[in-house]
């Protein structure tokens, strides 16, 4: 019993940290200790068939497809009794706005993620985390190659300023279109850059590609650095923090191909993905100077989108 | 106390006999052949291989063999080379080095995968190993060439310092110079990963100019064509080279230089780098290619006619890394010039593209298939496929141990007949008896696997995504493939039933991944608390895990058996099941 509790406790305080929670956690524990309750009971069947396995494998082979269906089906009963529709406060809650409306199943919402934190449909190959296999350096070399080719913003840093047009004149030559070096640009492979914040010592990575505004990124990084900064019990930071319009504690900041650093939000986002190199998340007592429009009521420009 | 033997020899006559065998597996067998054999060998061990960094601890291996002067570990997943692995997850080499330092004064190589290394790190090992010699970082990252500089200066003997593919922040070229005058022992050095920034030449070519026993160099892109010459005038006992940029401001003379200065390289087999490729520099190859055994042009944006009038003057070769712009007219001249070739990667130029960009189908890889009969293994990225095609490439490839194809969209069916591409991949289980390494894609139902695990024997690494429909798809994987030792898996409809029935099998191999699949936290529980001897780490980067009810899916599962329990080094978004039902943190 108590096992069970340590567990389902330790859990919803993680979740109580969560900034805007704190309305939910009255419903998050009546609801846990539901699914605690539930749990127990599921356990025994399990744990009956277990045992009676020769302790090779949990669901002995022989005639087990009819043991271990028994014992799943049970425990899928008791999956079944407490969905994510039970709960979908708790749910809503993580999934970023513009995320699909249908909360209810986790797979569902995986394969939101899967496609991109928030932006819309999935529109193929290029949307999937991971896919086509191809390591990060060989990515890294098809865009520098790309951009070199169509002699973009001349940032290869090889000195090759005469060879690009030759090189896609080339291009052009042999496929006839120009598609898909476009779409190279405008995609940049290159999608993920890292990204540090003030007094965390783990830094992460995010994937550009799976943002077409500064809004969708400046919401995936809150959730990736405030939420599991809560987690570690650090300074306590609000959800309501909006890294963009210079309200919070933090400013989110890049450092772009010349090595200056500058405010995120400034230039259209295209401009943006294609010249920075990584981000970071200053706190705003150290921003001051980097850029005049800095707290400014400007607000157009940086929310929306482009 | 005299142990009574069957046999009458000292020990140093048994340890004499055991320096002979140098393989690992080999080792471990004679260490269980009885408890005399297992003390004497563990204490003339001198060589650990430790393929997954968490199995074990740095304090258990230095206690069992205390002699040891090479160590190779492994860290990350093999699906963090795809972002599938947050960052942060884990790897540390410091804990090893700190170890090792203390135990191992006279370690001379450490070869690490996918591990952080830190710049600390490095330092510590230029200071703690006086006879330091070999450095390889495989797909590492986390240190600057502050580290490198460190190592450059402190390890006096250093033959071999290998980057291959490391994510290095590169603050400065400058680290170069802090090789001193006095070292001339290089025999290895690749730095082709650094980035595009400048890299200190001048010292680069003292370098190369004071070491003779130079084999192996790897520039960096940063390096342009006309310095290449005068690299290789410099070392001309090269055995393996790769150029930096393939490019450079057309010039009068540098063909003819650089044409020069590869004939003067009588030991060179192998090339690499190649990137933004002039074609008309490609000549100054020709000295060279009728003894090139490996060629790497997969970053060189050249086309079908340049690169076939190039594989055409290498009938040695065994090896060939290129990109899809060969494509079928470019791989059949290469089945009927490189009758010895034994390993062909084909990369895709255009990954994310909706349309094909080059015309590389299905057939290029059989005419190789055809025409190179010791073709072993295959890396192939292309956009179409029939279960005829791989048939026949089966047939005509029987001796395969890796086969990796993917097709670049999820799911696709044969083209021609609609249907999966399960009798394909069926076909190629059963015929390559000797298959080790097996990569799936394309649409593909419970069958294959029922296939692979009916005939994959020998296969010891599966890489599957987007397949199968039910869990009995890795039941017949986990029941059948003996020798199964790495299974990872991506958005595949498999869940806690097959891995349940099959918990045991997880303690034989090294390690399983599943992500976006459909295994429930509470089967992630049971098996924490079942297998004491698996570290079950369910990984999630937007929510904890016991936050939903337990039939919910996890996120990301990584399975893996260790001696010393879960690890204490873990981020905030992955918690390992322990045997007591608890979640650690």
């Amino acid at each position: 019993m108590e096992g069970g509790l340590v567990l389902l406790g330790g859990g919803s305080g993680g979740n109580g940290g969560g900034g805007g929670s704190s309305g939910v956690s009255t419903t998050e524990s009546a609801v846990l200790s539901k699914v605690e309750v539930v749990s127990e009971a599921c356990s025994y069947p399990a744990e009956t068939e277990l045992e009676l396995g020769l302790g090779l494998s949990l669901g002995s082979s022989g005639g087990s497809t009819g043991k271990t269906k028994a014992a799943n089906s049970s425990w899928g009963e008791c999956g079944r009794i407490l969905t994510a529709k039970d709960f979908p406060s708790v749910v809503s809650q993580r999934t970023n706005n513009g995320g699909p409306s249908s909360v209810a199943v986790s797979g569902t919402k995986r394969a939101a993620e899967s496609v991109s934190h928030d932006s819309g449909s999935p529109t193929g190959v290029s949307q999937v985390v991971g896919w086509p296999p191809i390591r990060a350096y060989r990515m890294n070399s098809l865009v520098n190659q790309a951009k070199a080719q169509r002699g973009d913003e001349g940032d290869s840093g090889i000195g090759e300023k005469d060879k690009p047009k030759d090189a896609l004149k080339k291009k052009l030559n042999y496929n006839g279109k120009q598609t898909s070096s476009a779409t190279v640009n405008e995609k940049g492979y290159l999608g993920f850059v890292k990204v540090n914040m003030d007094g965390i010592p783990i830094g992460r990575k995010v994937d550009l590609n799976a943002h077409s505004s500064y809004e969708s990124l400046a919401q995936a990084l809150e959730d990736m650095f405030l939420r599991s900064a809560n987690s570690l019990e650090k300074e306590p930071l609000t959800m309501a923090s909006k890294l963009l319009d210079g309200s919070s504690e933090f400013v989110l900041t890049y450092e772009d191909k010349e090595g200056d650093w500058m405010l995120v939000g400034d230039v259209p986002w295209r401009m943006f993905v294609r010249s920075v190199r990584r981000l970071r998340i200053m706190r705003t007592s150290e921003a001051n100077g980097l850029a005049p429009r800095f707290n400014e009521s400007n607000d157009r420009q940086r929310s929306k989108p482009i | 106390m005299q142990k009574k033997r069957a046999y009458s020899f000292p020990d140093e006559v048994l340890e004499h006999v055991f320096s002979f065998i140098q393989s690992g597996k080999d080792r471990n067998a004679v260490s269980m052949v009885c408890k005399s054999w297992y003390e004497i060998e563990r204490w003339c061990r001198r060589k650990v291989f430790i393929g997954n960094c968490y199995a074990v601890s740095p304090k258990m291996v230095i206690k069992r063999f205390p002699e040891v002067r090479s160590i190779e570990l492994k860290g990350k997943p093999h699906f963090a080379d795809f972002n599938l692995v947050p960052d942060g997850w884990g790897g540390y080499v410091l804990p090893w080095i700190v170890e090792m330092a203390g135990a191992y004064p006279w370690l001379e190589e450490i070869r690490l995968k996918r591990m952080v290394v830190t710049d600390e790190s490095l330092e510590l090992i230029a200071k703690s190993f006086k006879n330091f010699k070999v450095l390889v970082l495989f797909s590492c990252e986390g240190f600057s060439t502050d580290g490198l500089a460190a190592i450059a200066a402190g390890c006096k003997n250093l033959r071999e310092l290998d980057l291959r593919e490391s994510e290095v922040d590169d603050l400065s070229g400058h680290w170069l110079t802090h090789f001193p005058e006095t070292c001339t022992s290089l025999v290895s050095l690749n730095i082709s990963c650094l980035g595009s920034d400048e890299v200190s030449f001048s010292a680069l070519e003292r370098l190369v100019g004071r070491c003779p026993n130079l084999r192996s160099l790897r520039l960096n892109r940063a390096v342009s064509l006309d310095k290449i010459a005068n690299i290789l005038c410099l070392a001309p006992q090269l055995v393996d080279f790769g150029t930096g940029n393939y490019t450079t401001e057309l010039q009068p003379d540098v063909l003819s230089n650089l044409t020069a200065a590869f004939s003067s390289c009588k030991e060179l087999k192998s090339l690499s780098g190649f990137w933004d490729v002039v074609p008309a520099y490609l000549p100054a190859l020709y000295p060279v290619c009728s003894r090139l055994t490996s060629l790497n042009l997969s970053y060189a944006t050249i086309h079908s006619p340049e690169i076939i009038k190039l594989v055409s003057h290498c009938p040695s070769l065994q090896r060939l890394l290129v990109l899809d712009y060969i494509e079928d007219s470019g791989l059949e001249a290469l089945a009927s010039s490189c009758k010895d070739l034994q390993e062909l990667r084909v990369f895709p130029s255009d990954p994310f593209g909706v349309e094909p960009n080059v015309s590389l189908t299905e057939k290029g890889l059989v005419s190789v298939s055809l025409g190179c009969p010791k073709l072993q293994s295959v890396l192939y990225f292309c956009r179409q496929m029939t279960n005829a095609a791989l048939v026949t490439i089966a047939q005509n490839c029987p001796n395969f141990t890796r086969f990796r194809l993917c097709i670049i969209e999820p799911k696709t069916a044969d083209y021609l007949t609609r249907e999966p591409l399960d009798v394909g991949f069926g076909a190629i289980v059963e015929h390559c008896k000797d298959l080790r390494r097996l990569s799936l894609s394309g649409l593909l139902t419970d069958r294959v696997f029922e296939y692979i695990g009916t005939y994959a024997k020998k296969l010891e690494m599966l890489s599957v995504a987007f397949a199968g429909d039910s869990d009995l798809g890795l039941h017949h994987v986990l029941s059948g493939c003996e020798s199964l030792r790495k299974l990872e898996i991506r958005d595949c409809p498999f869940g806690d039933k097959a891995i349940l029935a099959n918990a045991a099998k997880l303690e034989t191999m090294r390690s399983l991944w599943m992500s976006s699949c459909t295994v429930s936290f509470g089967a992630c529980k049971l098996l924490g608390q079942k297998m004491h001897r698996l570290n079950v780490e369910v990984i999630d980067e937007t929510e904890p895990p016991c936050s939903r009810p337990e039939s919910c899916p996890v996120d990301k599962l990584y399975v893996y058996r260790s001696i010393s329990g879960p690890r204490s080094d873990m981020p905030p978004f992955v918690w390992t099941m322990d045997e007591e039902g608890t979640i650690l943190h």
